[in-house]
């Protein structure tokens, strides 16, 4: 069921599609983003390092100097690493915000979410040392008003201040330290965002190429336009006026000024309810694990090269037979999205003396359960005017009720349907056979579209098999919202399978895996 | 939407964005002091006296301690708080007892103070007591400072230095 965050959301990315096309769309994307600025963190800020002296006399002038003696390549690349990580906070409260509208924080999605939790405190705390580095009156105040904002946690103490009250007090050393902590937290940060990509498969860390290049060009434009600058030198003996503050960094110093406990309280607060809040909030559905038959699991590991959360391992087998390895379901990161039945080769809905089983299935809805589904489909599309079409399509993607020629069944996500049921639905009397579901940015299981396209086009196994006739099967990626498309895609094939025997249709590229 | 909106679209997506970024990552801008003020910091760490008096060890007593542990003083471990009077024009500032750090409150007292006051010429009087047994302050200064706008004065404890520090 569609919640009113959900809604919201799907709204909102529904109208940028409209400008950035569906692969392109910057919200569907922003995991990817965050990552993307990210990089160009990392690499302007080597630029900068190499420059950078680590020295009371030396940070602020070295800094200085890139902006004033080398505009074009120090300035842009210092512009470009503030606005970059800027722009990191910024995509990475947005990608958190999207998935908790979403729902995708409970169940088998928790460590993802919980892991993503500390890299924003990771991200403040390398932003606010890298103020401190330029050593000008921002990084003053910023030094001075960390170390009193962190004094008033019990046990830290306020002694850390006096390295700012005394000229004499701030020697070279700090700035060696500072460079130390800048190097190290990003590190930390990086490290970190490993662990929160640790359970998907193949997770998108690029955006799409429209979207990759359109924000680095943004970004050298930014940078060129509004050059990142200093304040005046530090002045120990002056308390900084007028500090030009990133809100996106150092936003929390002014209210810690004011009131340090309340910031604490706040930050805490909503940092313990963030990573409570898997806990906190019913799924809206329990993920039903896939189950293993050993006897009909020969070891081949298509389901497990296609797990896009990587809940199946393959150990010993332990039938014996001959057979060497056995997928095993790790049902605590299970997704239950059913692509690994749709991967497993002994899934031919073909046999019908023995009951219908294959090496891997869903319990909610396994396969037999499946091409029962199709076969009422093909009862209904068999009393409407030729040609008749069968739609295969998956849960969460546009449905379509049955219109003039075409019948619709969908299975938890495209992906789990074999490609051989495409070649069941058009021996068993439909005329073509139109596959579909979500977009791939938008696939709920993130890499359904992708598998199933790439087994269309004989690229992953399991294939659909040669002798299908290419001219009478067509594919169309539909939002679920996008119904009209998909009933203009049926009608459309329809219309070339009644004008006669022709080409296949060039196909469709397979989409962009989604991140989330 | 016609391909040509799209790119239009785009390119005002992206402008939009980055100027958000550029406009938030420097503006509004951010003063501790009001206009017309500087600023007051009080700021040391001194460990204050031993709280309690020593007691001298007879030889017997000494004869039983180990080797490496025959001081001839014992004493408790605990230090006095430093108490701090700071006075601006006559009026009261601050009027605090710092306690020493340490589960046995065996280290320094340190405090950090910081208070807005108005731009101009100030009297400052201050006063730091570090031994709870004795009723007069130990140290005493008095100091006209003509502060001006943004300037910070700062009053520190440098028993080597003399004591008080107000500069």
């Amino acid at each position: 069921m569609t919640t009113r965050a959900e809604a919201a959301v799907r709204g909102l990315e529904r109208r940028l599609d409209a400008v950035f096309g569906t692969e392109g769309n910057p919200l569907r994307q922003l995991g990817a983003l965050a990552f993307l600025s990210l990089w160009v963190v990392v690499v302007s800020g080597f630029y900068i390092y190499i420059f950078y002296e680590t020295s009371v006399d030396g940070a602020y002038h070295s800094v200085q100097a890139l902006s004033q003696e080398q505009p074009w390549a120090g300035g842009l690349m210092r512009s470009a690493h503030r606005y970059a990580s800027d722009a990191f906070i910024v995509f990475t409260l947005l990608h958190l915000v999207r998935e908790w509208m979403l729902g995708r924080f409970t169940g088998f999605r928790w460590f993802s979410w919980v892991s993503g939790v500390p890299l924003l405190w990771l991200a403040v705390a390398s932003g606010l040392v890298g103020y401190w580095m330029v050593w000008d009156e921002r990084a003053l105040y910023v030094g001075t008003a960390t170390l009193e904002w962190t004094g008033w946690l019990p046990g830290v103490g306020v002694e850390a201040v006096r390295n700012f009250v005394d000229a004499s007090a701030v020697t070279d050393r700090l700035f060696s330290l500072l460079s130390f902590l800048h190097i190290g937290l990003p590190l930390l940060l990086l490290l970190g965002a490993w662990a929160h990509l640790l359970r998907l498969v193949r997770p998108r860390t690029m955006p799409a190429r429209s979207l990759t290049i359109g924000s680095l060009v943004a970004l050298v434009i930014g940078s060129l336009a509004w050059p990142a600058t200093s304040m005046a030198a530090a002045d120990i003996g002056r308390a900084p006026l007028g500090v030009e503050i990133d809100w996106f960094y150092l936003g929390a110093l002014p209210l810690a000024d004011r009131a340090p406990g309340t910031v604490w309280l706040v930050l805490f607060g909503i940092s313990v309810l963030l990573t409570a809040l898997p806990w906190l909030v019913r799924p809206s559905a329990t993920a039903v694990a896939a189950v293993v038959d050993p006897a009909r699991c020969n070891g081949c590991s298509l389901c497990f090269a296609d797990c896009p959360y990587g809940a199946i391992t393959m150990a010993p087998h332990i039938a014996g037979h001959g057979l060497v390895r056995m997928a095993v379901v790790d049902a605590d990161l299970c997704a239950g999205c059913g692509i690994c039945a749709g991967a497993c080769p002994s899934a031919t809905p073909f046999r019908r003396g023995a009951p219908f089983a294959t090496g891997i299935d869903m319990p909610q809805l396994p396969l037999a359960a499946l091409r029962a589904r199709l076969d009422e489909a093909l009862d209904r599309v068999a009393a409407m005017a030729s040609p008749r079409v069968i739609v295969l399509g998956c849960d969460d993607g546009a449905q379509l009720a049955d219109a003039i020629g075409a019948a619709m069944v969908s299975a938890q996500c495209v992906a789990q349907w074999p490609p051989v049921f495409i070649e069941y639905a058009l021996r068993h009397g439909a005329d073509g056979v139109l596959v579909t579901g979500c977009p791939g940015a938008d696939c709920t299981w993130r890499l359904g579209s992708g598998l199933t396209a790439e087994r269309l086009h004989d690229a992953r196994m399991p294939r659909l098999r040669a002798q299908v006739p290419r001219e009478r099967v067509d594919v169309h990626w539909a939002l679920r919202e996008d119904v009209r498309s998909l009933a203009q895609a049926v009608q459309a094939l329809r219309a070339r399978l009644a004008a006669g025997p022709a080409t296949a249709p060039a196909p469709q590229p397979a989409p962009a895996l989604n991140h989330g | 939407m016609a391909k040509s909106a799209r790119i239009v679209a785009q390119v005002v997506f992206y402008a939009l964005f980055a100027a958000f970024i550029a406009v938030f990552a420097t503006w509004p801008s951010y003063s501790l002091l009001a206009p017309g003020q500087a600023l007051l910091r009080l700021s040391f760490s001194h460990p204050g006296k031993i709280s309690t008096e020593c007691r001298t060890r007879s030889a017997e007593e000494l004869a039983k301690l180990p080797a490496q542990m025959r001081s001839a003083q014992d004493c408790q471990r605990e230090r006095s708080p430093v108490r701090v009077r700071v006075e601006l024009d006559g009026s009261s500032l601050v009027d605090e007892a710092f306690a020493p750090a340490g589960l046995s409150r065996d280290g320094a007292s340190s405090a950090y103070r910081r208070i807005a006051i108005s731009a101009g010429t100030h009297r400052i009087h201050v006063e730091f007591r570090d031994d709870v047994r004795a009723s007069a302050a130990a140290y005493q200064r008095d100091a006209t400072v003509e502060a001006r706008p943004g300037q910070i004065v700062l009053i520190d404890f440098k028993p080597e230095q003399g004591g008080i520090l107000i500069r």
